[in-house]
């Protein structure tokens, strides 16, 4: 196609127009509502005791999937990539089926699995409390980031082959000593490019998490909730901003990571 | 979520791999890149994961995916398929599918011809900022959904700075929606497009074709697998969203409750088995629509195959 400069310059005027209406000025009105009295007043609100207690579980929430997210999205890769056995295409139908469920439906599947009358209510007479607690935002917020690791690192390792694996086995390597000096060096970008959606989707997540979170500010709100909690509870329009403006932050700097992971992926 | 659009890139340079691989192009990998079901499999000196790691993968998946969604289904049955089909065909149940399903199919549609616009604009043409314009694409997917409804609240919603207030009312769930899905049409076409032979569109166009004849006959074809796939996952998006939609959308039952809002109003009223049962028909919706738009785009790449 050879259009006329005056049809690329229309396409390219309508185009730009959608993106700028859409995404950039809403972004725009809420930094400038953020920070037009000065960042006086931007500060003081992200540092309340009931939004530094909001990061705080929202990055401790981050600390418990991170980890449990690599080993098994790392176990479940190598087992889809590697392994030969019958039922792979339904292993990878279930990896992708979190992307295809709406939040709300996690959060009400999981209250029906582990809350006091779900399928493993008899957890909450001994004592362990899952739905309105910690461990029920830890799974709503591990079912919506599932498929992230093992589908960044799956790439890899097939491109990678297993000739080098199977090279460091004959020369004796154990299976472990392969595994660490062979496979998880040269997948370390995928698994790192992996780790950032996990990370950014896990601070993000809010309707799975607040199905299942008693949502008490100061006690059991994470960074999205208290967005929430401000704008809709106590009527804080500013502070819901500011709290906004903290987490657009955050999914920026995702974001430059994502693109210099992204170049790296690419060069080394 | 970006890993749901960006298709597996296996095509990368071979000099990828680390230092002491076998030449670049110089040994094929049997049975590497192309999976078990194919070929003669070659002998393996070592199985790459024995059944303890497979073990752990389906435990693993079981105990975070499978087993929550078995348990919202049989509750969904828990009065049986009557108790299940009352549930749905409420008013306000079915009132929320319908609103859902609608704008969800505006949505998509809007995402069809505007991201395809865009990922035309991004690849094909040259301007300042592009750079810019194209990581902004990914920013939706980045951002966490309630602070895009708080974004554009304050935008459209009653404190609007241009006077246009669109809070509670369904052309506000619309803009929400295609907020949120903007990445997904864009990112699946982008990658096709750059492949795109240019060769046959000059030639094309030095036996008289005009653009428009072009556009139609020589880029949409190969263009539209992506399209429709990128359209079924914004589709797929769209009708389970929640986070984008509760600030802007107001809730009011029969014109802007969405299915996830209905859904959970009733759990807190505690009706479960309503909840479970408007769940299992999205997820229902949601799976339907993949399948019809993976039968379109095979029966699309075959026609594309079977062209001269």
């Amino acid at each position: 196609m050879i259009p006329t400069t005056r049809t690329r310059i229309s396409l390219r005027v309508i185009a730009l127009t959608y993106i700028i209406v859409l995404l950039l000025v809403p972004i725009g009105v809420i930094l400038w509502r953020t920070f037009a009295d000065g960042i006086g007043g931007f500060i003081d609100q992200i540092t309340t005791p009931a939004a530094i207690s909001a990061l705080q579980l929202s990055l401790l929430i981050v600390a418990i999937v991170v980890p449990l997210n690599v080993v098994f999205g790392v176990a479940t890769a190598l087992a889809l990539v590697r392994g030969r056995f019958r039922g792979r295409g339904v292993i990878q139908a279930i990896v992708d089926l979190p992307f295809a469920v709406s939040p709300i439906v996690v959060g009400v599947s999981l209250i029906l699995l582990w809350g006091a009358n779900g399928w493993f209510g008899g957890l909450e007479d001994i004592g362990i409390k899952v739905i309105f607690a910690v461990p029920g935002m830890v799974l709503a917020t591990i079912f919506v980031t599932l498929p992230f690791v093992v589908r960044e690192v799956e790439p890899v390792l097939y491109e990678i082959g297993e000739e080098q694996e199977q090279a460091a086995a004959t020369l004796g390597a154990s299976s472990w000593q392969t595994f660490w000096r062979i496979t998880l060096p040269a997948i370390r970008w995928g698994l790192t490019y992996g780790i950032v959606l996990t990370i950014a989707r896990s601070l993000g997540e809010f309707g799975a998490v607040i199905m299942v979170s008693s949502n008490f500010p100061g006690e059991s709100q994470t960074l999205t909730l208290l967005v929430h909690a401000r704008y809709i509870d106590d009527h804080n329009t500013y502070g819901a901003y500011a709290a906004s403006t903290l987490l657009m932050g955050i999914a920026v700097i995702a974001l430059l990571f994502m693109t210099l992971l992204d170049r790296k992926r690419k060069t080394t | 979520m970006s890993a749901s659009v960006r298709p597996p890139d296996l095509s990368k340079d071979p000099a990828q791999a680390p230092a002491g691989a076998a030449p670049a192009g110089a040994s094929p990998r049997p049975g590497a890149a192309t999976g078990s079901a194919v070929g003669p499999q070659k002998k393996r000196l070592r199985r790459g994961v024995g059944p303890l790691g497979l073990g752990l993968a389906t435990l693993w998946l079981s105990l975070i995916v499978l087993l929550p969604l078995a348990a919202i289904a049989v509750k969904s049955m828990d009065n049986g398929f009557g108790g299940f089909w009352d549930a749905i065909t409420t008013r306000n149940a079915l009132a929320a599918l319908r609103v859902t399903v609608t704008v969800s199919l505006i949505v998509a549609v809007i995402n069809v011809v505007l991201g395809t616009l865009v990922a035309w604009v991004l690849v094909r043409d040259e301007f300042p900022g592009k750079k810019f314009f194209n990581a902004l694409i990914d920013l939706p997917f980045a951002l966490p959904t309630i602070v895009a409804s708080i974004v554009l609240l304050s935008l459209y919603g009653p404190r609007s700075p241009i006077d246009i207030q669109l809070n509670a009312t369904q052309p506000a769930l619309v803009i929400a929606l295609a907020f949120v899905t903007l990445p997904f049409v864009v990112r699946a076409v982008q990658p096709v497009l750059i492949e795109l032979d240019r060769d046959a569109e000059q030639a094309a166009a030095s036996l008289g074709a005009g653009n428009f004849t072009i556009f139609r006959k020589i880029i949409l074809p190969p263009l539209l697998p992506a399209v429709l796939s990128g359209a079924g996952l914004a589709f797929g998006r769209a009708i389970g969203e929640y986070g984008s939609v509760v600030l802007i959308g107001g809730n009011i039952p029969r014109e802007t409750q969405v299915a996830a809002q209905y859904i959970q109003e009733q759990i807190e009223t505690d009706r479960p088995v309503n909840a479970a049962a408007v769940s299992v028909t999205l997820l229902l919706i949601s799976f339907l629509v993949l399948l019809a738009l993976r039968l379109i785009s095979s029966r699309a790449a075959k026609r594309e195959a079977s062209a001269p």
